[in-house]
Order: structure tokens, then sequence, then C-alpha cells
């Protein structure tokens, strides 16, 4: 079985999704004759032709805008945005038009389009090549979201996502996309959006997260075991809809839950999963639910190592928990 | 401004077909007979009557809202009947009531959905003058001005790739040409070389904000050089220079010429919406002028011209007119709202329902 990293993973996905459907359309800024800028589309003008992989006039929200037209007509347009942080240019299209349109036409339209884009802090980024903005999404009804945290998942989920009715907004953390290798099978396998992953079982504490806070949580796992903490880990890979079974089933099974994410905590994505899990499994908490996020600043350049959540934050989070 | 820069471009000349008082200027255009003409009168007749009644019902009390198309019939019509039924249209979530109506929506489908029942084609969902149809591809908008531009762009792409004949329209007003989507969606189609129209109903007036606050140019049509396809200026008054302007491009973007930008100038003869009062800010001689240039003054005038029309069949028709939208309007006030289940319906795809 081939190993790959998590852009190769990217590739594989497209590229066989691209064979297996000529109506699948890669399109955006340098996705065409340069093959990407983190080569997610590499070879594949020369393999299938303009029309099939293009460069598009440097505007996100026109690469939203026009590849939602191509999705209303039949085509299956995988639109890249070429860094998450410039996914707010085309904030109105895909609120407004591209995630309203099935319920507004009662489904004699649809979108079913993917909007891909890199994501993620701890790569030298700055305040705008950097973010993880999944939260601006998770208020608007009609649209998917997946985070994916490894090569395996990567393949899966996209061929999913490409292969889904509805619009479906798949961020790939860029500072995985060479630093995470696995086994991915060259068979045609998918992963059903909406499922959260096991990553490791563990009866004293669950921890959530998905992107690079997963890799950080198994970074983690000698010190919590020095610790005496058994934790679960859940990968929660499909953000919108979030799999909100195995959510509840770890709380009741441990009763302690700390939440990972990279963006900022204040209207973060942690806070609506800290909300269901009060409405419905407040009886079964044994201590309040701890969230360790960005800070509620801008992504900082020189400071990013202080910005994004850490071994050390995770562990104190922990600790307050099993201390309560 | 230096001259040394270079000349400004040359403002397009304004097509015209039917002067004001209905002496043809020009040839009919070729493809349109007796019939076509008659229909396209009707067509008008029927959007005037629709409209006058819509904004009655607003008075009344029975409908929310009503966006006026009284002024853009002409533009709206004789655009709309060069229309093949395949073609989409991606109109303004204001008017092209006579869009509508010449791709075949019935006064019952129009009437319900200003009802917001569950006989409107998207079953209430979309307040008043957001119509849409599948079976008319009449595509559903969304509110802001000019957000369906790049998507009639992606359309005609998408269609040129397929091999189909089929080309994306999007309609917009005036305001609309200052949007961000407005330029890329102009500028996505000349590159890609889209099957697509983009076809401006310039009134002059959005809401309260003329004209020379949109823009630094007098008309909307030579903006279209900035792109690089052809921009095109026409009376909108005038349904058969609008048919023909209209059905050139289409046969353009159809053989793979290209995109084309046309700008049919009307004068709105009514105010923004039902919400707006237009003496405000706006001086009324201009809606006094406008109603001497109205297409359906000018159009009846054509056709009692033309030997094909007079003062009994014009009576007759606005009878039948009448009838139809006040049977329309009985019909879709007594059909049922959608149903409260049907609340959470469609918010992820389902399968088609509706028309």
């Amino acid at each position: 079985m081939p190993k790959m990293n998590m852009v190769e993973a990217v590739h594989q996905a497209l590229l066989e999704e691209m064979e297996r459907d000529e109506n699948v359309v890669c399109l955006g800024e340098d996705v065409g004759r340069a093959g990407g800028v983190f080569h997610a589309t590499k070879g594949f003008q020369d393999r299938f032709g303009e029309n099939r992989s293009f460069d598009t006039p440097l505007s996100e929200l026109g690469i939203v805008a026009f590849g939602m037209g191509m999705a209303l007509y039949g085509l299956r347009p995988v639109a890249e945005i070429q860094f998450a942080d410039f996914i707010h240019l085309a904030y109105d299209q895909i609120y407004n038009n591209v995630a309203h349109m099935s319920y507004r036409s009662v489904g004699t339209y649809h979108c079913p389009m993917v909007i891909r884009s890199p994501h993620g802090g701890g790569v030298r980024g700055g305040l705008e090549h950097s973010q993880s903005p999944e939260a601006i999404f998770l208020n608007c009804p009609g649209i998917k979201m997946v985070i994916p945290s490894n090569p395996y998942d990567t393949k899966g989920l996209l061929k999913s996502a490409i292969r889904d009715e509805d619009p479906v907004i798949f961020f790939e953390h860029k500072g995985l996309y060479r630093a995470v290798t696995g086994e991915v099978p060259l068979d045609d396998y998918t992963i059903p959006l909406g499922e959260a992953r096991l990553v490791k079982e563990g009866k004293d504490l669950t921890l959530v997260v998905w992107g690079a806070m997963v890799q950080l949580a198994e970074r983690a796992v000698p010190q919590l075991e020095e610790r005496g903490v058994d934790a679960e880990i859940i990968d929660l890979r499909t953000i919108l809809p979030f799999d909100k079974p195995t959510l509840l089933a770890s709380a009741e099974k441990t009763g302690r839950v700390v939440i990972v994410h990279e963006a900022p905590k204040t209207g973060g994505v942690g806070g609506e999963l800290s909300a269901v899990l009060a409405e419905e499994a407040i009886d079964l908490l044994e201590a309040p639910v701890m969230r360790v996020c960005g800070y509620d600043t801008p992504f900082p350049y020189s400071l990013e190592g202080t910005y994004m959540p850490s071994v050390e934050r995770l562990l104190e989070a922990v600790d307050a928990s099993m201390a309560y | 401004m230096s001259e040394s820069i270079g000349p400004m471009p040359t403002q397009p000349r304004m097509h015209r077909l039917i002067a004001e008082d209905g002496t043809l200027e020009g040839g009919i255009p070729e493809g349109l007979g007796e019939a076509d003409l008659l229909e396209i009168h009707r067509l008008l007749h029927l959007s005037r009557a629709f409209d006058d009644q819509a904004f009655k019902l607003v008075r009344q009390g029975r409908i929310s809202f009503y966006a006026g198309s009284r002024g853009h019939e002409g533009a709206q019509v004789g655009s709309g009947y060069a229309l093949e039924a395949h073609d989409w249209v991606f109109p303004s979530p204001h008017r092209e009531l006579g869009v509508h109506f010449a791709k075949g929506a019935t006064p019952f489908e129009k009437m319900s959905h200003y009802f917001g029942r569950a006989t409107d084609p998207t079953q209430g969902r979309q307040m008043p003058n957001h119509f849409g149809s599948r079976k008319l591809n009449i595509v559903p908008p969304s509110t802001a001005v000019g957000t369906r531009i790049p998507h009639a762009a992606g359309v005609g792409f998408a269609a040129r790739s397929k091999g189909d004949p089929t080309v994306g329209v999007a309609y917009f007003g005036d305001g609309a040409t200052s949007m961000g989507e407005f330029h890329i969606g102009l500028n996505f189609a000349a590159v890609f070389r889209s099957q697509t129209v983009f076809f401006c109903i310039n009134n002059l007036w959005a809401i309260s904000v003329p004209l020379d606050r949109q823009m630094g140019v007098p008309t909307i049509a030579e903006r279209a050089a900035a792109y690089g396809f052809p921009g095109v200026l026409v009376d909108g008054n005038d349904p058969l220079a609008t048919y023909e302007v209209m059905k050139t491009a289409l046969d353009r973007a159809r053989s793979g010429g290209g995109p084309t930008l046309i700008e049919a100038k009307v004068v709105r003869l009514c105010a923004h919406t039902s919400f707006d009062d237009e003496s405000r800010y706006r001086d009324a001689a201009e809606a006094e002028e406008g109603e001497r240039k109205d297409s359906l003054v000018r159009f009846r005038a054509f056709l009692e011209k033309q030997g094909l029309w007079d003062a009994a069949k014009e009576a007759e028709l606005a009878a039948t007119v009448r009838r139809q939208i006040d049977e329309a309007t009985a019909e879709a006030e007594a059909a049922p709202l959608p149903a409260p289940e049907t609340l959470h319906r469609h918010v992820f795809y389902e399968g088609p329902e509706g028309d």
C-alpha cells in the first residue's frame, strides 16, 4: 500500500474523481498551469485538458460564484481558495447564494460543489495565511464542512465531498500537508460525511479535536499517561453536521471533555459543542467543559508559538478538569 | 482630462426601431411574424395589468411587498421574447416581470408567488419579487443586487464545455453595475468566452440614487470595452429593438462569439417598491416625460400604423387580461400556505420538488 502525505492524498482523491466523472472540474488561482501552489492539482491540465482544470482571474468571489453557476448547470466544480484567510472575500456568495439555493428553490436547483482551502497556523504565515475560519460557516444552514487530519481520511472524505449533492467546504491544514504521512489505498474507498473517528479509546476524559489538533492530542498522550489520565481522543472530521451521537456517547463514558481548536475561543466551534454538551449531557458531566483555543486576537506572526494551542496548555486544561 | 491621455471611448449609438409616435424607423426583426407582434403586445398588457393589480393588493394589505415593473415592460418583454426555453435566466430580485411572462410563467404561478402560497413554484420560500422556476429555467435570486451576475457566466461556461446551445442570461439594474460581482462576472465571462448575455435595464435610479452617483461614464454599455466584448445601447421602451439586440447577442453567444453587455434605457414609471416614496427625491416631470415614451403606448401605435390593431381589439385584450389576472388572484389567494412541517425540508438536497 503506498504511503502519501496529506497533499498527495488530496491529489489522489481529485485524480480518481476526475477520472470517474467527467463533470468534476478543478478551478482556482494557479490551479491550472502551475498545478496549484501546494501541487494539489499538479498535472491535471495536461491530463484532462483546459476545461477540466484551469486558472481563473484573481478573485475569490469570482471562483466561488462562477463555480456556483457551473454547479447549477450540472458540473461538479472543486473550487480552490488558495488560503482559507481569503475565503471571507467570497462570504456572501457562500452564505446567501451557494448554501441557500436548495432551500430557496425547494430543491429544484442545488449546488453540488466543493470549496477546498488550506487553513491553519504554525507555518509562519501571519494574520492572513494562518486562520482557521470554520466557525464563520457553522451558523450557515445548507453548508457541510470537513477538516481531515491524516492522509487516509483526506482521500476518503474528499471523494465523499465531491460526490455529495450539497456544497461542502473542505479545509486542509497546510501545516500537515507534508508533515503527516500514512498509508493510502489506491482503491475506491470513501468515508461518510458526518462521522467522527475514534482515534484512541480512553475512560477518564475526552479530547475533542480536528485537523492539526489531532496530532497535538496524540503527542500529549505519554504525559497524560504519566498523570494517570486515560484520555479518549475523538477526531470530529466533519464539523458540519458534526457527529453529535459520538460526542455525547464519549461524554457519557468519561464525564469530562476538553475541546481543542486553533481558531479564537469566542464564538468558536468549541462553544457550540460545549452548548450541546450542556443542553443534552449536563447530568453526565463530572467537570465543566474546557476549551483550549487560539486567543481572541488576530493571528500573530512572531508570536504564533504562543498563540497556538500547545501540549502544555492542553495538559493544564486536563489537570483542571480532572481536579474539578 | 488631459488630451495627451487620449480620447474617451466612443459612446455607443442608441438602437431604436420604432419612433415614439409608433412610426417604424427600421425593419421588423427577422423571424418575427404578425402572431409574434401580437403576442409581444399581449405580454406587455399582461405585465402592466399584473403590475397594477399587485400594487392594489399591497395597498389592501393582501400581499406584503411589491417592486413594480411599470415602465420596464418594453425591455423585459422584448428581450424575454428572444430567449429560447432552454436558456437560463438569472433575474434581478426586483423586476423582470415581463421576462417571467415571456418565459412562460402563468399569472397564477406569479400570483401564488406574491401570496407566498404552496402553489408558488418555489412554494413560498422567497419574499415577493424573488420569483424562480425550474421548469422555466428561471433561477430564484438572492436579494443583494448583482450577486448572480457571475453565476450566469458560470452557466455559460458549463454550457459551452458540454457543447450545449444554452445561454446564461443575467438581468440587473443600473445600481448593480457598482457591485464587484458586475466587474467579476463580466471579466470571467470574457476570459472564458462564456455563452452569456448581461442585460442591464437602466431606469436611471437605484432607489433614490441617480446614475451619476454610480459611475463616471455616461453609459453602462460602453463599460463593456473594458472587458473586450461588445456593449450595446438600446431604447428599452422599444420592444422590437430590444428583441433584435437580444437575439443578436444570444446568437453570438451560442455560436462561440462570447458575451455581450446590453444596456436598455427605460424610465421608471413607479416608485422603487411599494415601500418607497419617490416624491422625496425625484422630479415628477421625469415620470410625466416617461409616460410619453411608454412602451405600451408606443407599441399600440406601431401596431395600428401597421394595420394590425384598433381600439376594439385593444379593449378586448384589456378585458381578457383583466379577467385572467382577477381569476389568478382569486385562485392564488385561496390556495394553501406551505404546510408548517415543510419548514425543515430542502436545507440539504433531497431531490427535486415543486414544479
